[in-house]
């Protein structure tokens, strides 16, 4: 059963500058109680399509394609009907570190508030399930009348997560949930996640652009670059055998501790990721590829399947059509 | 095959770090001014202000100085606006319009005298207290806090009234009752700049303070106090107007405002010598509301945050 | 325990600025060279003897110490000198002009803070629509012009070419009672109150847009979106509180400014409150009456600031606990 599906998805803000493509195309599914992880560097579009399906980017904002959850489409949906839906059918973690939390509002106040809100419970009754839910996340009950500057990065993490899940969503999305946290911390909330998304099978999106951190929560992985998915396929095999340049360089930058492979090829990838109103031409990776060649400036690679489940979006990928014709000539 | 002879290879110049520094800023300026160029509202302030600043500099070629004087007054007086007088003539039959010619002058003459005063002091003070920190900066924070607290134009009478009425005065009480304002800015400012990373480093390799507070401070402190010049210049002529309205102005100095005290004085209000009376307040507006425009147009520059997305 | 820590700390800090003003006070109107004092004991109205006593009674001979304590004394015993004009207590000039200007004051801050705030929260909610533009530039407008102009322009107007309302004065000549007093009083209040109101509400209006302006791209605002809160709940419950704790501080701290524009406004609708006291007295050269309104307008600026701390500590969890 699928949770979330996103089919040919296409963005695109509007600045003074003219329109940005912030995602060109992508195809995603998410099925029930599945992990999917989504990583990139900054700008690839990642965020973007977090946003996107509760409806959250700003209104100039061209949104084309399908987002399918739990089957209804979520750019058809009335106003009405949306407001219904956010949260209670999938809810977003944000970096609960930075300024995710109304500063003058009690946590345990804007946790009930999705719960009133959508009229699962009294003011009261909410006030009790938000405390089983904060003890849920590993945090005391007392907390429930705090603000959020009297709590720690960490803790601010938590509530984030406790909110996630005050109205039983369908689906969880993630976006950079530990990246504002200290490492030890980030290995705690990253525990959690893992053993929450167990115990009440949660189906998730995470989002991140540190790549060693998705292998330890996802099932499956989906690169981005450029606003199109580039890879895709069970973590595990498509980060110790990426089928993309990309993937390759992407994985050997967030070494793995103890791991002897990274510890003898350390390697940064040069090079900036393009600007969206400035795509190159054929592969957008090209600029950047160490194994590019010419056709790679010209055609622009769709994803081309790399194996059980897995896709890759080049060239060099094993039964796509250039490869065979070299391989024949 | 006649092979050309390659042109001997010139090497660049090597640049000092000063005129790299210079390129770059030259650049920026040129990137900002087609920025500020976008800005509708920014550019309607600055052909506004040019033009008034024009008319300011140009007086006495447009209009004779004679026309100012009381006694050898062109027209009857309070006739309304005609053919011979655009706008009309004054208790004297002095012409309005050369008043407001001449006038300009001495409002924005005030004005920018003023705000000059009030940013010198503003930002000595204000980098000194930011800069130094300590009792440097508990002292002189202490007194600009103080002065703020002060309500300016009870300030502005007093100091008016024992210093006496001339334009030399005027400027001096405006800037006396102004600085603290520009000084609490600039301070903030500095204490921002002061904890970034290359003034940190500039420091643990030994600068001095001269050559943080020119090189490092003053460059990264003077956009913000360059916006907030403009529109001091903007309230330094409304206080102008003021205390011209509160019959603290210069008696023998023609300013906007002293136009409309003398038509108040003169029962313009129940006379009906609107042409005396509205001209003089329009102007003021027009050029208060260009350097506002002008002002925030340079403060979108400088803070992306206010840009539209 | 936080809170009353903050509390004592601000009033203390009140107190101290205060004591300040106080002393400022005394250097400008004794010290300052050419002092107002020596100046008056020369009025010519006064005979060689009268002037004699007269410095001896403001006891000009006493060494400065002595004379600073005296001062303190006076001063905070109510007792702040002789008008020059017309011989009476400045105490009792300022006791019978003190509540008109009040009301004036009080009810144009009133209404342009209130609607200064609900443009400015208005326009900066729907950014970019008629509302916003319009607004946003009619407020620059407003915030351009000399208050007294625009209410000369009103005088002109309503008074001089409609003739809808009186064209100054507090009150009608004639004695009236109850109700009819009270719309005599409203009737004259009404254009310099409209003319006060006016020249800060643009001010107003366009600080609270920026500060919502700021506070809608917080990430807080988006989860609350994210949550499903309706938008105008999104507005209410969370932009608004958020941005609205600056802007009041800044209101409250403009408020020097605007017992300002009652000066001028006052002079120029004639109503006799404290400011068009100030004007004749500045006229006249009466300078007991000009120290004891700088006094008081302090005094007054000083408290408003502290209020706003106050304000701003309870209503400001972050600072309240800390």
């Amino acid at each position: 059963m699928t949770v979330l599906t996103l089919r040919d998805l296409r963005i695109t803000y509007h600045t003074t500058g003219g329109g940005v493509p912030a995602v060109r195309g992508v195809d995603l599914e998410v099925a029930k109680g599945e992990v999917l992880g989504l990583a990139g560097e900054s700008g690839c579009g990642k965020s973007t399509i977090a946003g996107a399906i509760l409806r959250l980017l700003p209104a100039s904002t061209k949104v084309e394609g399908q987002i399918l959850l739990d089957g209804e489409d979520i750019l058809a949906m009335s106003p009405g009907k949306l407001r219904a839906v956010r949260w209670a059918g999938a809810s977003i973690v944000l970096q609960g570190a930075m300024h995710a939390l109304n500063p003058v509002q009690k946590v345990g106040e804007q946790i009930a508030e999705a719960i009133v809100v959508h009229g699962q419970a009294t003011e009261r009754e909410a006030r009790v399930r938000v405390g089983a839910l904060l003890e849920q996340v590993g945090l005391p009950t007392r907390r429930i009348d705090d603000y959020p500057h009297e709590l720690s990065g960490g803790q601010k993490q938590r509530v984030m997560i406790a909110m996630a899940l005050s109205c039983n969503p369908s689906l969880v999305i993630a976006d950079e949930p530990t990246t504002a946290l200290d490492v030890m911390v980030q290995a705690q909330v990253l525990r959690l996640m893992k053993e929450l998304q167990r115990d009440l099978g949660l189906s998730m999106v995470f989002i991140t652009h540190d790549l060693s951190v998705l292998v330890e929560v996802s099932d499956r992985l989906a690169i981005m670059y450029a606003g199109r998915i580039i890879e895709e396929g069970p973590a595990n095999q498509v980060f110790h055998d990426p089928k993309h340049p990309y993937t390759t360089a992407l994985a050997a930058a967030f070494p793995e501790i103890g791991d002897a492979r990274f510890r003898h090829k350390p390697s940064g990838l040069g090079g900036d990721p393009p600007d969206p109103q400035q795509i190159p031409s054929g592969c957008s990776f090209h600029p950047r590829c160490p194994v590019a060649f010419e056709d790679c400036t010209t055609i622009d690679p769709s994803l081309f399947d790399a194996g059980e489940g897995r896709r890759a979006a080049c060239l060099l990928v094993k039964g796509s059509p250039v490869v065979s014709a070299e391989e024949r000539a | 095959m006649a092979v050309a002879t390659p042109e001997p290879q010139v090497q660049p110049k090597a640049r000092s770090a000063r005129s790299i520094a210079w390129t770059r800023r030259r650049r920026a300026l040129a990137h900002h001014w087609h920025t500020y160029r976008k800005s509708r509202s920014g550019m309607i302030g600055l052909i506004v202000l040019v033009l008034f600043a024009s008319v300011a500099l140009l007086a006495p070629l447009l209009v004779d100085p004679i026309q100012l004087s009381v006694v050898h007054a062109p027209g009857l007086a309070y006739q309304p606006p005609g053919p011979e007088h655009w706008l009309g003539t004054d208790n004297f039959g002095r012409d309005v319009l050369s008043l407001m010619i001449y006038g300009s002058r001495i409002s924005l003459l005030v004005g920018l005298t003023a705000t000059i005063g009030t940013m010198l002091i503003g930002a000595a003070v204000g980098i000194a207290s930011g800069y130094y920190g300590g009792r440097i900066d508990t002292v002189l924070n202490g007194v600009t806090n103080f002065f703020l607290v002060l309500p300016w134009i009870v300030l502005a009478i007093v100091l008016a009234s024992i210093l006496g009425r001339s334009v030399v005065n005027i400027i001096l009480v405006i800037t006396i009752t102004s600085w603290a304002g520009t000084t609490r800015l600039v301070r903030a400012q500095v204490l921002t700049v002061k904890e970034r990373p290359y003034v940190e480093r500039a420091k643990a390799l030994g600068a001095g303070d001269w050559h943080m507070v020119t090189r490092h401070i003053l460059p990264n402190v003077f956009p913000v106090i360059f916006a907030n010049t403009v529109l001091t210049v903007a309230l330094a002529i409304l206080a102008e107007t003021t205390l011209s309205l509160l019959g603290l102005g210069d008696p023998n100095a023609v300013s906007w405002g002293g136009i409309i005290e003398e038509a108040f004085n003169a029962a313009s209000l129940t006379a009906g010598y609107w042409w005396w009376l509205i001209p003089p307040g329009i102007a003021i507006v027009m050029v208060t509301l260009s350097f506002t425009m002008c002002g925030y147009a340079l403060d979108e520059i400088l803070d992306p945050k206010l840009r539209e997305r | 325990m936080g809170s009353q820590r903050y509390l004592l700390r601000k009033v203390l800090h009140a107190v101290l600025t205060l004591f300040f003003v106080l002393a400022f006070n005394f250097y400008l109107f004794r010290v300052m060279p050419g002092d107002p004092y020596t100046l008056l004991a020369r009025s010519e109205r006064l005979s060689r003897d009268q002037i004699n006593q007269q410095i001896d009674a403001l006891g000009l001979n006493d060494p400065m110490v002595v004379q600073f304590v005296n001062y303190l004394r006076d001063t905070l015993t109510g007792e702040l000198g002789i008008s020059v004009q017309n011989g009476f207590p400045v105490t009792t000039l300022i006791g019978e002009r003190i509540w008109p200007t009040t009301l004036l004051v009080g009810l144009s801050t009133l209404l342009s803070t209130v609607f200064g705030l609900l443009i400015g929260i208005r326009g900066a909610w729907r950014r970019g629509s008629t509302f916003d533009t319009s607004s946003l530039y009619g407020s620059l407008v407003l915030y351009s012009m000399p208050e007294g102009w625009m209410g000369m322009l009103f005088l002109l107007l309503f008074a001089g070419i409609w003739g809808i309302f009186p064209a100054g004065g507090r009150q009608s000549a004639q004695q009236l009672t109850g109700l009819a007093h009270f719309a005599d009083i409203a009737n004259h209040l009404f254009l310099p109150c409209l003319t006060l109101t006016l020249g800060y509400i643009g001010e107003y209006a366009i600080i609270m847009r920026s500060s919502l302006l700021e506070v809608k791209n917080e990430e807080f605002v988006q989860t609350a979106r994210a949550k499903g809160v309706r938008d105008r709940d999104v507005r209410w419950h969370h932009a608004v509180p958020n941005a609205i704790l600056p802007t009041l501080t800044l209101v409250f701290y403009s408020f020097g400014f605007v017992l300002g524009g009652a000066i001028i406004v006052e002079r120029v609708f004639s109503y006799e409150g404290l400011g068009s006291l100030t004007y004749t007295a500045i006229g006249q050269l009466d300078y007991p009456v000009l120290e004891g309104v700088f006094l008081l307008s302090s005094a007054a600026v000083i408290l408003f600031n502290l209020f706003a701390d106050i304000m701003y500590g309870y209503l400001d969890p972050r600072i309240r606990e800390a």
